[in-house]
């Protein structure tokens, strides 16, 4: 729309007509205080926080409701301005408790800090405030009506944004109260987003409340280990005695990829990083066949002697490893180098989600086609394809009901089973289950790929007259299926895809070569020269073994070591335990998995939380990773590789070419409370070398991959400063081998669950018991 | 039943046929019934918003806006349907009239409906009452149903080739409800929450699409003005202020009633002449002319037309047109209190100032009256009440503050009387218990 | 859905429900009739009543939940087969509303949205029915009673122990 050009306080400002004067007036760095004002949100205008002055209009109006107009005149701060806010808060404070010092949003209170600026210090009343007893509606979501200052903005961020429509508001007046869907209870998808919108203690969380005060905290913003969406989480950490605790997790800043939204697991399922059985100290199996604690220096030579040994009787080719869709891309980079440099093998593999090798493969050598997490919430058209991102990614589902929603973007959804999304589609075609090849061959005109019907057609139809497509697809869709959507997608004017996998790391683990048959940016093993080169050493050329091969070598007795880093495949893919018998089996992990009660030697290893580094959504935006907490005797997966590496006699410099690059990291990446900078420094003064930089730096990583994988050359700078950047996927070069097996196997996790990694949750574990009908989703590995 | 009164002074327009049996169609059609809407039909929508226009009706709810306005305001292309909705939702305290025209003359209203409908290019009607006049719903029931029976609604209205449908709504107990945009959210099955202007109803309303809401006085009144001509109607009221208007009287006068008395009308003269003057010879303390919601008048004030602007112009309103009448063994501050509770009863809770104000109001008026008063709370009544005017969502804050602000203003001497544990010197009822 | 066997109501309520919903652009207008007259059948708004309107115009409890508590003549909770609503509105409270009113709570014996143990009486202070110029008045269920004094109110009380009350429904 065309601007127009209006005066407020004095300040000539320009802004598209419009505008919200509240909106307007932020844009130009002035403050209009509002309760009930959510921007994204219906109106309310029901706190009168937000009245101004407009010239010739005969009351104060409010600004969250008033368009910006040519020529408009409005004082925002006079004093009978003032007055009216002042008058609204008092009214408020004469029911609100004043229990400040005990309420979880002290500190962070809305009401706090315009009773503060608004000076409503006199209590007017005599009148006994109404108390009435805090209530519990679900294992995260707890209600102090008193508190409540009903500005409905839990009510519409639970229908309007969340499509769950679990708050409703009963009574009237005085008595008006927020209300549950469950009477007493909340059936609803645990999102919390309730909470994060309240402006006053009156929601609260069953993690958080009561713990701490705000300002006890440090506050890192990182990203969330769960699902493939990668949001931003803010982790509220305080020192504990062994190390640093995570309190909260939240969506504090909001500047994340994922906006407004952050859902339960990115919010709640942080605690099992505070449970009390994580494993610190290394574990060696001893002679009379169990585990036990030994030190680091036993269980590192230990473990280095063994694989050596091993490597030089039986040649690298008997060595596995298998790595994590959890860990960063500096840690999966290096666990590949790893194994092909110093383990000498390309038998290295992972637990994968989706088919991004024939994704890129389809996609190679065209730029601008891939969509990043944001897109998905601005695209004017989009087309689902397979999938439930209501429960598996729920970041995307908030970007589609958002964009359907405000920018009156265009859902189609083609699925088998009928997912919630089905409910802001355009249009909705349900397929069968094996569906789905054929559904892309009957909208590239095929029309005998499925039976005919109208509804198709017309599905057909409408898909073909848009101008722009963003085609997001799930793991349905692998290899050439992939390649024939991919065809079909290009051939209308202008698309974009999106592929959808589970974790935190999935797509980073691919793109970082955790593959048999692919080093980092899907260079294939035979064509390994660029990296002979950077690395100083020659690579195995000939593919390895993929993940089930190499169960299956280890059950024939050819797979002599197996190195499992953050994974748990013996519960994933149902692995025999006899099968690794024979096997020499070392394995990083927080917890005493189905996998690590094999092993030989356990190293307890720091999660996602606990380390720096970057990872990669699904969607291929690069994001930053920061340190938030700490706990005594973990250490992260980075350090145990380059340790190993060391006490296998490999040079710690080659492996980790720090010094080499420009970059580095200047300690950006690091949380205040990390003591990691600690740990640099003592290496690097016993070492004597120069500052800031050592091999356990993994921004010396980064570089190397900026280096190697085109893809990744993304600004630095950017990331460094938290913000998402794009992975350049067109850059790719690939040309798979035909018959490539795809081996993906979906996580299928419900909304509460999280593969391995979920069930040492507790939050989630009490979500998923408090719902009536739990989802009995496959919760293994990863 | 509620009686029938009369009194020479009264112009009978809108009452003419109460009394007379028009809740029957055929009586109704012989008292010139369904003649207006004929010949709205027969001359179109332009001359209907012309008459009306030329009439100088104003909205009979308690706003006065112009109805001929109203109507033009109605784009005439839409893409959504355009609808009429009649408020029938009285429920202002003092305020009895609509109840007596349902009662007395439904057809009127059927008809009035019509005739918007015709203006706007609607082809549905609402008619919405309160839902306490259960009795009065079944009567307007019965009129619409005996309207489709002879054809007058339904497809093709007298031959016109225009569909026109009414259905009879209820409510359930809400004073919010009749707040124009309220009355839309009830009517589409939500709390009766008012939504926020613009849009005004005239372009987004009912089901999103143009709507215009009258009182349901002023819907009767239409058909009575086509049938005399705008102009005529317009002579019988005061300048700007076309035509009668059903005033109730209530309170201590010694014959109450519902009088049908042209605009401008002198309030003393209503009051002493029509009807009857203080109930048992008593004096006068005070009048709040125009129901509960409108600041109350000293007897030194009510030598002033009863019309929208001679009562603004003496500081008050003409409102709803229900004129109660307190003789001087009244206690103003227990009168306060009733007033306040029932707005703190009424209000729907959705912005603040109102919400709690009315409830502190209420909380600090009740202590007052009870002997329970500090110095500070009279100021504090005050005080509370200028702040919630005009801060509020809709009207409802200013219907509780300005009465209050009038109360303590012009008898701020009985609440002092009141303070510092004095028992009520005027009261002889118990403290109101909470509703 | 009235001719399911499921509905809980009369087959004239339900069949005047079944009707209720196709009288408006959107179903959901017909939501605040139906909880009235659903009130009127059973008594009042049982959890069994809130699920079947829920499911007839196809919104959530929730939302019906919404909707009732906001009108003050809904209620989740029996009442007297005669409901006993005194007004005390400004103009009802200046003829003598409050002393109806006592006169009520002496008579029967309860108090405001008090039920009398044999179920046959409840008595309500309400705000403003509409009938000021007929002060003071009392709606007996949907019924009107004006110009009263307390030997009138007992007459009428009278006639309903007796069962002669007028019943308009």
């Amino acid at each position: 729309m065309a601007d127009v050009t209006f005066t407020v306080d004095g300040k000539k400002l320009t802004a598209p007509a419009g505008t919200l004067l509240i909106d307007a007036c932020k844009a130009a760095g002035i403050e209009i205080p509002a309760f009930c004002y959510y921007p994204n949100l219906s109106l309310q205008a029901a706190c009168r926080m937000c009245v101004v002055r407009i010239e010739k209009m005969p009351k104060l109006q409010t600004a969250c409701t008033t368009p910006v107009a040519e020529g408009m005149v409005v004082q925002t701060e006079t004093d009978e301005i003032k007055q009216a806010r002042k008058a609204t808060i008092e009214l408020l404070l004469g029911n609100h408790p004043l229990d400040c010092p005990v309420c979880d949003a002290g500190g962070e209170c809305e009401l706090q800090d315009m009773t503060f600026k608004y000076g409503a210090a006199e209590s007017k009343y005599i009148e006994i405030k109404q108390h009435r007893e805090e209530q519990q509606w679900s294992p995260v979501v707890y209600f102090d009506r008193p508190r409540c200052i009903l500005c409905y903005r839990c009510v519409r961020v639970c229908g309007e944004g969340m499509d769950v429509w679990a708050l409703g508001i009963q009574n009237r007046g005085v008595s008006a109260v927020i209300a549950p869907n469950g009477q007493d209870h909340l059936n609803c998808e645990e999102c919390g987003m309730c909470i994060d919108l309240c402006p006053v203690g009156a929601l609260t969380s069953g993690t958080y409340r009561y713990k701490t005060r705000p300002w006890e905290m440090n506050h890192v913003a990182t990203i969330c280990t769960h699902c493939g969406d990668g949001c931003k989480t803010t982790l509220g950490v305080r020192r504990v005695n062994d190390g640093s605790e995570i309190v909260r997790g939240d969506n504090r800043d909001k500047s994340g990829i994922n906006g407004d939204f952050l859902c339960n697991k990115g919010r709640y399922a942080f605690d099992f990083a505070n449970r009390t059985d994580r494993l610190t100290k290394p574990l060696v199996r001893q002679s009379d066949g169990k585990l036990a604690e030994v030190s680091w220096d036993h269980a590192l030579d230990f473990a280095a002697k063994k694989l050596r040994e091993i490597r030089e009787a039986k040649g690298g080719q008997s060595i596995g490893v298998i790595g994590s869709n959890r860990t960063t891309n500096e840690e999966n980079y290096l666990l590949q180098k790893f194994a092909r440099t110093i383990l000498g093998t390309n038998n290295i593999d992972h637990h994968r989600t989706a088919d991004y090798v024939a994704f890129a493969a389809a996609l190679a050598d065209k730029s601008g086609h891939t969509a990043g997490l944001r897109d998905t919430g601005s695209a004017p058209a989009i087309l689902l394809l397979g999938n439930n991102p209501t429960d598996q990614h729920p970041a995307l589902a908030w970007n589609l009901r958002s964009n359907v929603r405000l920018n009156r973007s265009r859902l189609y959804v083609a699925n088998h089973a009928e997912i919630k999304l089905r409910r802001q589609a355009k249009s909705f075609l349900e397929i069968p289950q094996d569906g789905y090849a054929s559904l892309i061959q009957y909208l590239a005109g095929n029309d005998g790929a499925i039976a005919a019907n109208d509804n198709a057609a017309a599905f057909r139809d409408a898909i073909r007259k848009e101008e722009s497509l963003l085609i997001i697809f799930g793991s349905e869709y692998r290899g050439r299926d992939i390649q024939a959507l991919v065809d079909f997608g290009l051939s209308l004017p202008n698309t974009k895809f999106a592929a959808l996998g589970d974790y935190v790391n999935s797509r980073g683990a691919a793109d970082m070569g955790l593959l048999p048959d692919l080093l980092p940016g899907y260079v294939p093993v035979t064509k390994a020269e660029h990296f002979t080169d950077e690395y100083g050493a020659a690579l195995p050329t000939a593919p390895g073994l993929d993940l089930l091969q190499m169960f299956d070598a280890a059950q024939r007795g050819d797979l002599s070591a197996l190195y499992v880093v953050g994974s748990n495949p013996v519960a994933r893919f149902g692995v025999d335990p006899d099968a690794l018998k024979h096997t020499f089996l070392v394995v990083q992990d927080m917890f005493l998995t189905e996998t690590a009660q094999l092993a030989d030697v356990v190293f307890p290893a720091a999660n996602l939380y606990e380390k720096a580094g970057t990872v990669t959504n699904t969607y291929g935006d690069i994001q930053l990773v920061k340190k938030a907490a700490d706990k005594a005797g973990v250490r992260t997966d980075f350090e145990l590789i380059v340790r190993l590496a060391d006490r296998m006699g490999a040079d710690p410099k080659k492996l980790v070419p720090f010094g080499k690059g420009t970059f580095a990291d200047m300690g950006q990446s690091r949380g205040a409370q990390s003591g990691e900078a600690d740990r640099h420094a003592v290496w690097l003064a016993a070492n004597h070398l120069e500052p800031k930089l050592s091999p356990f730096d993994p921004f010396a990583t980064l570089d190397e991959i900026q280096r190697l994988v085109p893809s990744y050359q993304v600004s630095r700078l950017e990331l460094l400063t938290g913000t998402d950047q794009p992975e350049k996927f067109g850059l790719v070069q690939i040309q798979p081998a035909t018959g490539r097996r795809d081996l993906v196997l979906p996580a299928d996790d419900s909304l509460f669950t999280s593969g391995t990694l979920g069930r040492y949750s507790g939050m989630l574990k009490d979500i998923v018991e408090s719902h009536t009908t739990p989802n009995p989703a496959e919760t293994a590995a990863d | 039943m509620p009686r029938l009164v009369s009194h020479p002074d009264e112009v009978k327009i809108i009452s003419r046929r109460f009394g007379q049996g028009a809740t029957d169609i055929d009586k109704y059609i012989e008292l010139d019934g369904y003649k207006a809407v004929q010949t709205a039909i027969e001359k179109g929508a332009d001359w209907i918003i012309a008459e009306m226009k030329a009439s100088g009706l104003r909205g009979r709810g308690g706003a006065g806006f112009p109805t001929g306005m109203k109507w033009s305001f109605v784009p005439k292309q839409s893409e959504r349907p355009k609808y009429v909705l009649v408020n029938g939702d009285e429920s202002e305290p003092g305020t009895c009239k609509d109840h007596v025209i349902f009662l007395h003359d439904p057809h009127a209203v059927v008809e009035g409906t019509m005739i918007a409908g015709l203006a706007i290019g609607a082809k549905m009607g609402f008619i919405y009452l309160r839902g306490e006049y259960r009795y009065l719903l079944k009567i307007m029931e019965k009129a619409v149903a005996d309207a489709y029976a002879k054809g007058f609604l339904g497809k093709n209205i007298f031959g016109s080739g225009i569909d026109f449908d009414i259905v009879t709504q209820t409510g359930a107990g809400a004073y919010e409800v009749g707040e124009e945009s309220a009355l839309m959210e009830s009517l589409e099955g939500k709390r009766g929450v008012p939504r926020i202007k613009p849009p005004f109803p005239a372009v987004v309303g009912l089901y999103g699409g143009p709507t215009v809401i009258n009182n349901a006085e002023t819907i009767a009144s239409v058909p009575h003005i086509l049938l005399m001509g705008g102009e005529a109607y317009a002579k019988v009221g005061s300048e700007r202020n076309g035509g009668t208007r059903l005033f109730g009287i209530s309170g201590h006068v010694e014959r109450p009633g519902v009088y049908e008395l042209p605009m401008g009308y002198n309030l003393k003269k209503a009051i002493y002449e029509v009807a009857g003057g203080i109930r048992g010879g008593r004096g006068l303390k005070a009048v709040v002319p125009g129901g509960s919601s409108t600041p109350v008048l000293k007897p030194e004030e009510i030598d002033v037309g009863l019309d929208f602007d001679q009562m603004g112009k003496a500081g008050t309103m003409l409102g709803s047109g229900g004129i109660v009448v307190i003789d001087d063994q009244t206690c103003m501050v227990e009168f306060a209190l009733r007033t306040i509770k029932f707005y703190q009863h009424e209000s729907c809770g959705w912005c603040i100032p109102c919400r709690e104000g009315t409830d502190w109001l209420k909380k600090t008026i009740g202590r007052v009256h009870a002997g329970g008063g500090v110095d500070k709370d009279l100021d504090n009544i005050r005080y509370l009440a200028e702040n919630m005017m005009g801060r509020t969502f809709c009207p409802l804050g200013d219907a509780a503050a300005m009465p209050t602000i009038g109360f303590i203003k012009k008898f701020r001497n009985e609440f002092e009387d009141h303070l510092n544990g004095k028992p009520c010197p005027y009261a002889h009822t118990e403290e109101p218990a909470l509703v | 859905m009235s001719t399911s066997a499921t509905t809980i109501f009369s087959p004239e309520t339900a069949a005047r429900f079944d009707r209720l919903v196709t009288l408006y652009p959107v179903k959901r207008s017909a939501l605040i009739p139906m909880l009235l007259y659903a009130q009127d059948e059973i008594g009042y708004i049982s959890d069994e009543v809130v699920a079947e309107i829920a499911q007839r115009i196809g919104i959530t409890e929730l939302d019906v939940r919404n909707v009732l508590s906001y009108y003050s003549m809904l209620r989740t909770k029996p009442a007297g087969k005669y409901n006993v609503q005194v007004c005390t509105n400004i103009s009802c409270m200046l003829r003598d509303g409050y002393g109806i009113l006592e006169h009520c709570k002496k008579r029967l014996g309860i108090g405001h949205k008090e039920v009398t143990p044999d179920g046959l009486f409840s008595l309500e202070e309400v705000e403003c029915i509409g009938a000021c110029c007929w002060a003071p008045a009392v709606q007996i269920n949907y019924d009107f009673y004006d110009e009263l004094t307390p030997e009138k109110m007992d007459q009428i009380l009278d006639d309903y122990q007796a069962g002669r009350g007028k019943e308009t429904v």
